[in-house]
């Protein structure tokens, strides 16, 4: 099979992993243009009319989920993203916040377009050329990236790490969990939903767009594991899972998990940690 | 300002889901169901952005019938008026191609929809959208600013990253969770909403698709963890075991 990579800084060598084990014909291209979706859109569409290929790899960033849809519904075509293992032409994506997984299948002849999740590939090196296309133009104008604020929290350095997710139901609940932290004398961080409700500050946010961790354990409790927080902090070394649903894809990637309620199981916790420690 | 507003209809979060016997999708009998929460967050800001600059909200959906109760829920919020495309299909060009049929018609100057399903979590129908009716987008939205003819708009980046952008009138966003404070409906706003307009119309010819669910399944798994369940204090007494003497953190 013909494969075009489309290769950005961020995922680079998991998209060119991807690209090799999906065909034997391969050709990496950066774009040589500052981003902006109209501009990304018409530079990969240039380049898969010269190129031709049947299937076109791209990295699950935020960058690509902001232009490859438009791409590829150009070519009447839907992107299948967020892969996570393949045997063209099925792939695999998750649904339902990685509850099932869906073995899709692509209908037709190429170009078909498939975007792979960070981490389900391990990187390799391969040649990349460089693509500058014909001078286009953009609706979209775009500013320089920016950071809110300097964070004022490092998890990235903490070894013991307590997360909250909704399971913690309303911010009156919240001591519940800093009680387990404060006894382990662990961080405290939280999904994003917990963030977003302003039930802890955002620079306590582990996931996607907040910070990725890799501690020596991980304690998510009332967190079920959507992908968005699972490539935050899948890197630590003993995770830890405290939920009520015995589906939640949370316990896919623990090493120990209680089936239970974070109200009674969290305080138990507490009280047989205070009694090792005493 | 007209302000188009498209939103999914998805079971309800925590559901118990199970596999169909075809192995296809999941069973939807006896299961409840909700507006997809970044729909929920579009639907707020398109809200907010009338009280701000006036005009309309009219919100979209795709689906079965049970699609109206959702768009009644909008409409009790505060929406103007409510249009249904009664189609039961899950390929995401169908659904985005009937949505840009209808807008068409619209014309309005802002469509916004939330950046993803919780569903089957493509994150695509806005962007698509955007391709479909020839108009500017932008993704994962945190701000809307109304600029004369423009929109300003703060798009999240990776690692807490954002970044600015503008663009012209009128244009497509997909919205992120958490940019606003959802409203609950009011019982004013719940008595108003049924006299309000809920239209209903039919999908419009839709391309084949390029791709089909085969077969859905649990997820293997990776590890194989071990799960302590039963009595809490017992569950906890193991765990703390494990912490100490394998993760040696106590």
């Amino acid at each position: 099979m013909s494969v075009l990579a489309i290769v950005e800084q961020r995922m680079a060598g998991e998209v060119l992993a991807a690209a090799h084990e999906f065909g034997s014909d391969v050709k990496a291209y950066s774009i040589d243009q500052a981003y902006t979706a109209d501009v990304y859109t018409t530079a990969v569409e240039q380049l898969v009319r010269k190129l031709n290929p049947e299937l076109v790899v791209f990295g699950h960033t935020y960058q690509t989920r902001d232009y490859a849809p438009k791409l590829a519904a150009r070519f009447g075509r839907v992107l299948i993203g967020d892969v996570i293992a393949a045997r063209p032409p099925i792939f695999v994506r998750q649904i339902f916040q990685g509850k099932f997984n869906a073995d899709v299948r692509l209908v037709g002849e190429g170009p078909h377009f498939v975007s792979i999740q960070a981490g389900a590939w391990r990187p390799i090196e391969a040649p990349v050329e460089v693509f500058t296309p014909e001078v286009t133009t953009s609706r979209q104008i775009a500013e320089p990236p920016f950071r809110e604020s300097a964070r004022a929290v490092d998890l990235t350095a903490a070894d013991i790490i307590v997360s909250v997710g909704r399971g913690i139901k309303e911010k009156e609940n919240i001591p519940v969990v800093e009680a387990l932290a404060q006894a382990l004398g662990a961080e405290l961080a939280a999904s994003r939903p917990i963030c977003d409700a302003g039930w802890l500050p955002m620079e306590r946010q582990v996931g996607s767009s907040g910070q990725t961790v890799a501690p020596k354990v991980y304690i998510a409790v009332g967190i079920s594991g959507a992908i968005q927080h699972l490539v935050g902090m899948k890197g630590a070394k003993t995770i830890v899972a405290i939920n009520k649903d015995r589906d939640a894809p949370i316990f896919e990637v623990a090493d120990y998990g209680v089936v239970g309620d974070l109200f009674e199981v969290v305080p138990a916790l507490v009280e047989e940690i205070k009694k090792t420690k005493a | 300002m007209k302000i188009a507003v498209a939103i999914k209809q998805v079971p309800l979060r925590d559901s118990p889901l199970r596999i169909n016997a075809a192995g296809t999708w999941i069973v939807e009998d006896n299961l409840s169901f909700e507006i997809n929460e970044p729909d929920a967050y579009a639907l707020e800001e398109a809200l907010q952005l009338r009280e701000k600059h006036g005009g309309e909200v009219i919100v979209i959906s795709t689906g079965p019938a049970r699609v109206a109760q959702s768009l009644r829920e909008a409409l009790a919020k505060g929406a103007d008026r409510a249009i249904h495309i009664d189609v039961a299909t899950l390929d995401t060009l169908r659904v985005a191609n009937s949505l840009a049929a209808a807008l068409k018609a619209e014309a309005p100057d802002l469509i916004l929809t939330g950046l993803q399903s919780d569903d089957l979590g493509y994150g695509q129908t806005g962007v698509i959208l955007a391709e479909l009716m020839g108009l500017p987008h932008s993704t994962i939205i945190m701000q809307v600013e109304i600029l004369p003819g423009q929109v300003r708009v703060k798009r999240e980046l990776e690692d807490g990253w954002f970044q600015h952008i503008q663009m012209p009138l009128p244009a497509v966003l997909t919205i992120q969770s958490g940019l606003n404070k959802l409203r609950y409906a009011t019982l004013m706003g719940i008595k108003k909403a049924k006299t309000k307009e809920l239209k209903v119309i039919t999908a419009s010819e839709a391309p084949q698709a390029s791709a089909v669910i085969e077969k859905i399944h649990a997820p293997e798994k990776n590890k194989q963890g071990q799960i302590f369940d039963g009595n809490a204090k017992t569950a906890a007494a193991k765990l703390v075991e494990k912490l100490r003497f394998e993760a040696r953190v106590l």
